[in-house]
């Protein structure tokens, strides 16, 4: 792969740690997860250069931004990216406009199309704002404009460093159907931290899970979600994502029946076309698990599916993960339920999925 | 009223005032950038070294350098040596003087509005492809406005108000080195104190100007637009 990101850091600060080898897809988003302390916005600090790691290589494109072993360190200004705070940092003393053009006017390769731009500044929404100061916008809207900023550049790699964390629910609901479009229309990498599993769900292609500055997993992202060694599986919110295709509408019963790879699910109607590929999210506490296929139930989607692996937490609960046809599936269940139904790897049972949310 | 020589003290007190404050801003600026800045070890050394003549008697930074400028002094000898001869009692020296005694009323303010403008915007900057240099004259220096400007105003007008330094290191030659402070030292030892009182007033006046422009005019600005 030519189109690829290769990330090699050795950093040490004080306690901390950080220490990984990444080998990154050069197209798509990439999610960097972890709590804070994983050493998640380290990682993306040196890729920015914005922090040396003592010792490193970081090649993006073919091009090497580092090498600690041919002394070759690319300053940040000399680096082809786009960068995304956590908060907008815009320039105060610019206007909104005049932030847009900072960086256009300093690159060297300039694109510098005023389509492109316009383009840019209609798919974030911010036309209206273009002549108004940082200080005058909302929370929302600063980062919206952070984010054009950055994208206008069209670097070889866009940075995001949870740039939806400040903001809340309602705000956060506002920015992300644009990165979605952003992702969808523009051809430009994205590595994109954050310590949201929402966020993961929902914009997530390749996946790379952080811990006290260790890589703990990196893989396409609906496979990492799940997978039970990771401490994603075990959180609260765990979730497992399934791509599904809309397949036909039961108007009568306000139902809309979807496709996954092996079988089909019967969802509260959609107002996507059929044929339509979605990102359906499916919380592990909304599963449960029965041995025999249930007649009188409520439960429309149950499933039938292959214990794939069981994990007791210390809570009281375990975390048992299915396969359903080519896909995996997360359950939460009681540790009592598991030992009660004697659950054991590579059992056949039933899967009843109560309720799941459409990401896109 | 004042009298002709009374004026040419005025004209010669703005004079040295203004190039000791462009001079200061020069070299001030990299100084509190870098002070703003370092981690290094000195920062706490040089810091002081900066601060000296806020505490030290006007009579102390003057009377070593009257001996460093002079003749036998090190400074003294290469001036000498470029041929330009010595500074004591000269304009030239009056500024040098003038530099170093009011440097920290230009120091410490640009150091701490370089201080509050923190490392986002230049981190911002940098991702933006501004090279650092770039940075400061596109970025530093709009954002410490209020700080280039209270640098000014006070290291102006404390060059003004200087007094004990002039007499040792200027002297007191008319034209040359005798600026305000010292013609109505001048004044009051020849018992004119209706000339000392033109003089006086006017300084005093000057200096609650320029104080209440400060206080009052500046005190919305400085640093007041914090990053969002």
């Amino acid at each position: 792969m030519t189109q690829a990101i290769t990330a090699r850091f050795q950093l040490e600060y004080g306690e901390f740690q950080l220490a990984v080898d990444l080998s990154l897809p050069g197209s798509g988003v990439t999610v960097l997860f972890g709590h804070s302390g994983s050493g998640k916005t380290s990682l993306l600090r040196c890729i920015a250069g914005l922090q040396k790691a003592q010792q490193g290589f970081l090649q993006i494109n073919g091009q090497v931004w580092q090498d600690s072993q041919q002394d070759i360190f690319l300053s940040t200004h000399q680096r082809s990216l786009g960068y995304v705070f956590q908060e907008a940092n815009l320039f105060p003393h610019l206007t909104v406009s005049d932030n847009l053009q900072f960086g256009l006017k300093r690159v060297v390769k300039a694109i510098s199309n005023p389509v492109d731009l316009q383009h840019i500044v209609e798919l974030l929404g911010i036309e209206h704002l273009l002549q108004r100061m940082p200080s005058s916008l909302s929370g929302g809207e600063r980062q919206r404009v952070a984010i054009a900023r950055a994208v206008a550049l069209t670097p070889e790699v866009l940075l995001m460093d949870e740039p939806l964390a400040s903001l809340d629910y309602k705000r956060k609901q506002e920015i992300l159907p644009f990165l979605g479009r952003l992702h969808q229309e523009l051809n430009i990498p994205v590595l994109y931290v954050t310590h949201s599993q929402q966020e993961v769900a929902q914009l997530a292609d390749h996946l790379v899970i952080l811990e006290a500055g260790r890589m703990l997993a990196s893989g396409p992202a609906l496979e990492t979600i799940s997978r039970l060694d990771v401490p994603m599986a075990q959180d609260r919110d765990a979730s497992t994502v399934w791509q599904v295709e809309v397949l036909e509408h039961e108007t009568e019963y306000h139902l809309t029946r979807v496709r996954f790879d092996g079988g089909e699910l019967s969802l509260p109607m959609l107002e996507s076309q059929m044929g339509t590929v979605l990102r359906l999210q499916i919380y592990a506490r909304d599963v449960s698990i029965a041995l025999t296929a249930p007649i009188d139930t409520s439960i429309l989607n149950v499933l039938p599916a292959t214990i794939t692996d069981l994990s007791f937490e210390r809570n009281g609960q375990s975390v048992v993960k299915l396969q359903v046809g080519q896909l995996s599936l997360l359950a939460h269940i009681t540790r009592k339920s598991a030992l009660m139904l004697k659950l054991q790897t590579g059992m056949a049972v039933f899967a009843q999925i109560k309720g799941t949310s459409i990401l896109n | 009223m004042l009298s002709p020589a009374d004026i040419d003290t005025l004209l010669l007190t703005f004079k040295v005032a203004s190039i000791a404050t462009i001079l200061m801003l020069l070299f001030g600026t990299p100084l509190a950038w870098w002070l703003a800045r370092t981690h290094s070890a000195w920062k706490g050394v040089i810091n002081a070294i900066v601060a000296m003549p806020l505490v030290l008697p006007p009579t102390v930074l003057g009377f070593y350098l009257l001996v460093l400028l002079g003749p036998a002094g090190v400074i003294g000898r290469f001036t000498q040596w470029l041929g330009v001869g010595t500074l004591p009692f000269t304009f030239a020296g009056l500024v040098v003087a003038s530099v170093l005694y009011s440097m920290p009323f230009v120091v410490q303010p640009l150091q701490a509005s370089f201080t509050a403008i923190g490392e986002q915007p230049l981190e911002a900057a940098a991702t933006l492809r501004a090279s650092p240099l770039d940075t400061f004259f596109s970025v530093v220096m709009p954002l410490a406005k209020p700080g280039f400007l209270t640098a000014s105003i006070l290291g102006f007008a404390h060059t003004v108000g200087e007094f004990g330094v002039v007499l040792m290191v200027g002297g007191n030659i008319p034209d040359k080195t005798r600026v305000v402070s010292v013609q109505i030292y001048n004044h009051v030892e020849a018992l004119e104190y209706t000339e000392a009182h033109w003089l006086a007033g006017g300084l005093l006046l000057f200096s609650f100007t320029v104080l209440l422009v400060l206080y009052t005019g500046l005190k919305t600005s400085p640093v007041a637009h914090q990053l969002k």
